[in-house]
């Protein structure tokens, strides 16, 4: 068994697609019509056949009070690898993308945490 | 008179301690960054729950705010109530007369 795919839950599914590619510099995998919405993956051009990401319509009301309560508290929904956060920080806060967290030191790790603009808050790690 | 009963209560915990330490050093911190730290720099085990009651009891102390930004809430360290200790027991400049 391996893990294919993850997903977050977005507000908006074109919004969150320039966003994901954009600004973080994810690559559409997928994109095809679903139930009225979008089947839309994304991956990391380091890893084009690695996990994909799916950029789920929030098709629950749940989903939307669930994500609110995170965001309020600080809470990431998921996390992405980068090899240097402080550069990471640095170069998505000069594309306007807005952290709650900056790059701090954790010890074995070095984190940062940004605001997706889909609902979502966004752990970056780096592990040393 | 207040007799800083909550404000003494309030330093009265490690806990508590530690998170005005944190928020000493960086301040305005989300619940999420106060427990990172409070794990991987103290490996303190507390649950989120937990030290959103500590946060609680901060404020109601009148030591952290915290303040709405947009989505996010963010906690702010607030030393201006410690100032109540030294003018109660003032902190003389010379050293005392044994």
């Amino acid at each position: 068994m391996r893990i294919n795919i993850t997903s977050v839950y977005v507000d908006d599914q074109a919004m969150a697609l320039a966003f994901y590619t954009d600004k973080l510099g994810f690559t559409k995998k997928t994109d095809e019509p679903a139930g009225g919405a979008r089947w839309l993956t994304v991956v990391s051009p380091a890893e084009p056949d690695g996990t994909e990401l799916l950029l789920e319509p929030e098709g629950h009301p749940a989903a939307r009070t669930y994500k609110e309560a995170l965001v309020a508290d600080g809470i990431p929904f998921t996390q992405f690898a980068v090899d240097d956060v402080h550069a990471e920080v640095e170069r998505l806060k000069g594309l306007g993308v807005e952290f709650t967290q900056d790059a701090t030191d954790f010890g074995p790790v070095v984190t940062a945490v940004l605001d997706d603009t889909c609902g979502n808050l966004i752990q970056l790690a780096t592990m040393k | 008179m207040d007799d800083h009963a909550d404000l003494f209560k309030a330093l009265g915990d490690g806990t508590r301690r530690l998170i005005l330490d944190g928020l000493a050093e960086k301040d305005g911190q989300t619940l999420f960054e106060i427990c990172g730290r409070l794990t991987m720099r103290h490996n303190l085990a507390s649950s989120r729950q937990a030290i959103s009651q500590h946060l609680a009891v901060l404020e109601q102390a009148g030591l952290v705010r915290s303040r709405r930004q947009g989505r996010y809430k963010f906690h702010h360290i607030d030393t201006s109530r410690l100032r109540s200790i030294v003018e109660r027991w003032p902190i003389d400049r010379e050293e005392p007369e044994l």
